[in-house]
């Protein structure tokens, strides 16, 4: 093993070899990053200045109005702030327990309809309805339109994570500990609440970021389910700008005038930036302590069983 | 304890497989679903004769050739250098970096490709492309850059996801393999070509039949927000998925957009059987299911 080790080492590129693997890295992430910061650039500039000069990584004049606009003069960005915060919690907690709660009995040989459970819920990943009957059950059976269940429950099962979940507590949960657990006489649920959820922490934390990633970065049931501006996410709020100006700079061509020069000194290509960056915040402060979980997350979902 | 999950399985996946029966109807909203006329595959035939279907299927099946071939290829070379640097601090940083782009959504996403990419406004049309002396590209009209910049910005954000899978797998090597390679005096690529990659291919099987089976499916986000569902770009944007999104919104034709998409379900429920029957002919180890 030592050994191993030590050929190991010796079998990765020497001193000049590393040079160049280093600015090839070097190379890609400033790739990964450069549009970001373009944006965040884009978001801190005037924009009468970029009318002038483009969108540049160094803003020609600094400015925050961008900030200022969608943050203090549109109510819309604030409330879409907080729906999407609520749906992200209640979402999350949700759907990761229903999905941790799924799984449990699946990874248990004792259950006799284990097979047929897992079956059910992964051949939702080969066959589907399509979108049509879908939508006409969200909207036309479970009345999902316009309110906060239509951004929430749509997601709650997921069959992959019921599988990374599956394959989780049977390699982290002895089978020992719950036959002890059932000698002293524990029910399911007390077992399941008090000693599985402990040991399956790291599994359950890695489902939680999935779907905290997932309901943050949703736009889609918005799309499908939401007509009312109340409703609407932060996301959905930014595709709406973007279609909102895409609009409005199709009409400008025909305004002339005062019309024209109000809509040329609304922030609004720098607003939609601002909102980017608002958008992505948290997500990147939030990102260095989350990391490993996802790396864990993913590695076990790579895995056959 | 399994009851949450069964129900949400019933109602979001179950309840709308009944509903492919739309696909076969008429639908008329005085005579509801059920009570609406059977018209056997006449959905289907329009569907199949419009020119769109051709060209839907063709770039859903080309695009996830290519991001199947490219992203796994490069998926795999960045997790081997990776491996191969000495600084493992620098390494996790790279990653991390990398790992970055998954997390934006296609909204964000689709502000910065604007950022690069707006005619009158963007960083390659006001910025780049003067200093190189190019003349100014309308990308959101020009449908022919667009297969680049799709299969481009897949890879920008899938690269990071994907080369932490195949790390993992480089990780999980038993070390004496290389001391045994070191041995026979096999060099650093032959190490990679007959050592590594051999053990990770079973990681590696599994990642491409994945993607594999879903070659009849596209993300979404990809390809409506990205290009900003331009008119102009569909002849290289279109595909299954926005097809019936489109058809069903914009056009509010149920019956064309239930008969495509089952079309999308029922051939992508072949191909992965398909699949899945091969690789089980070749190696059992391997195969999904």
């Amino acid at each position: 093993m030592e050994r191993g080790l030590e050929a190991r080492a010796l079998f990765r590129p020497r001193a000049g070899g590393q040079i160049v693997v280093h600015v090839i890295f070097v190379l890609i992430c400033f790739l990964c990053v450069y549009p970001l910061l373009l944006v965040l650039g884009i978001s801190f500039s005037d924009e009468t200045s970029i009318a002038i000069h483009g969108f540049s990584l160094i803003p020609p004049k600094t400015s925050n109005d961008a900030y200022r606009f969608v943050l203090r003069e549109s109510n819309a960005l604030v409330r879409a702030y907080l729906i999407t915060i609520v749906v992200t919690v209640v979402g999350t907690l949700v759907a990761t327990l229903t999905v941790a709660l799924y799984a449990y009995p699946l990874s248990r040989k004792d259950f006799k309809y284990r097979r047929f459970f897992a079956f059910v819920a992964f051949f939702t990943m080969l066959f589907s309805g399509g979108l049509v009957p879908w939508y006409m059950v969200c909207v036309n059976v479970l009345k999902l339109r316009n309110n906060i269940w239509a951004l929430i429950l749509p997601y709650t099962m997921n069959a992959w994570y019921v599988l990374i979940m599956r394959t989780f507590y049977k390699t982290n949960v002895p089978d020992s500990i719950i036959e002890s657990a059932k000698m002293d006489g524990a029910g399911e649920y007390t077992i399941f609440f008090r000693i599985i959820i402990h040991l399956a922490k790291p599994g359950i934390a890695t489902i939680a970021l999935f779907n905290t990633i997932v309901y943050w970065n949703d736009w889609w049931l918005p799309l499908m389910l939401v007509n009312d501006p109340a409703w609407f996410n932060l996301q959905y709020l930014m595709y709406r700008v973007q279609v909102n100006i895409q609009y409005l700079s199709s009409m400008a061509g025909s305004l002339s005038g005062v019309s024209a020069d109000i809509l040329r000194r609304l922030p609004s290509r720098t607003a939609q930036m601002a909102m980017c960056i608002l958008s992505i915040g948290p997500i990147i402060f939030a990102y260095p302590f989350f990391q490993r979980y996802f790396v864990k997350g993913i590695t076990i979902g790579s895995l056959k069983e | 304890m399994m009851l949450p999950g069964t129900l949400a399985l019933l109602l979001f996946s179950y309840l709308p497989m009944a509903g492919i029966i739309i696909a076969f109807k008429d639908i008329n909203y005085t005579k509801g679903i059920l009570g609406s006329d059977w018209i056997g595959f006449k959905n289907f035939e329009f569907f199949l004769k419009t020119p769109d279907a051709w060209r839907i299927t063709r770039n859903t099946i080309l695009y996830n050739t290519a991001f199947i071939a490219l992203g796994t290829t490069v998926a795999v070379l960045v997790a081997v250098a990776l491996d191969g640097l000495r600084t493992k601090k620098l390494s996790r940083f790279y990653q991390g970096v990398m790992f970055l782009p998954y997390f934006f959504s296609w909204i964000v996403i689709s502000g910065l490709v604007f950022a690069l990419l707006s005619t009158d406004l963007g960083f390659f049309n006001r910025v780049l492309f003067p200093a190189l002396g190019l003349s100014p590209i309308n990308w959101y009209v020009e449908p022919a850059y667009w297969p680049f910049i799709i299969v481009f910005v897949n890879l920008w954000k899938y690269t990071g996801y994907g080369s932490v899978v195949y790390l993992a797998a480089i990780t999980g090597i038993d070390p004496n393999c290389f001391e045994a390679a070191s041995l026979d005096g096999a060099n650093r690529f032959q190490t990679v070509r007959h050592i590594m990659i051999p053990l990770i291919s079973p990681v590696l099987i599994i990642q491409v039949m994945l993607l594999i089976g879903r070659i009849f499916y596209s993300e979404f986000g990809l390809f409506f927000q990205v290009p900003q569902n331009m008119g102009p770009l569909y002849p290289t944007t279109d595909v299954i998925d926005t097809y019936v999104y489109r058809t069903l919104v914009n056009a509010g034709d149920i019956g064309m957009s239930a008969a495509a998409g089952l079309y999308q379900s029922a051939v992508g429920f072949v191909i992965v059987l398909g699949s899945n029957l091969i690789v089980r002919k070749l190696d059992p180890e391997k195969s999904l299911f």
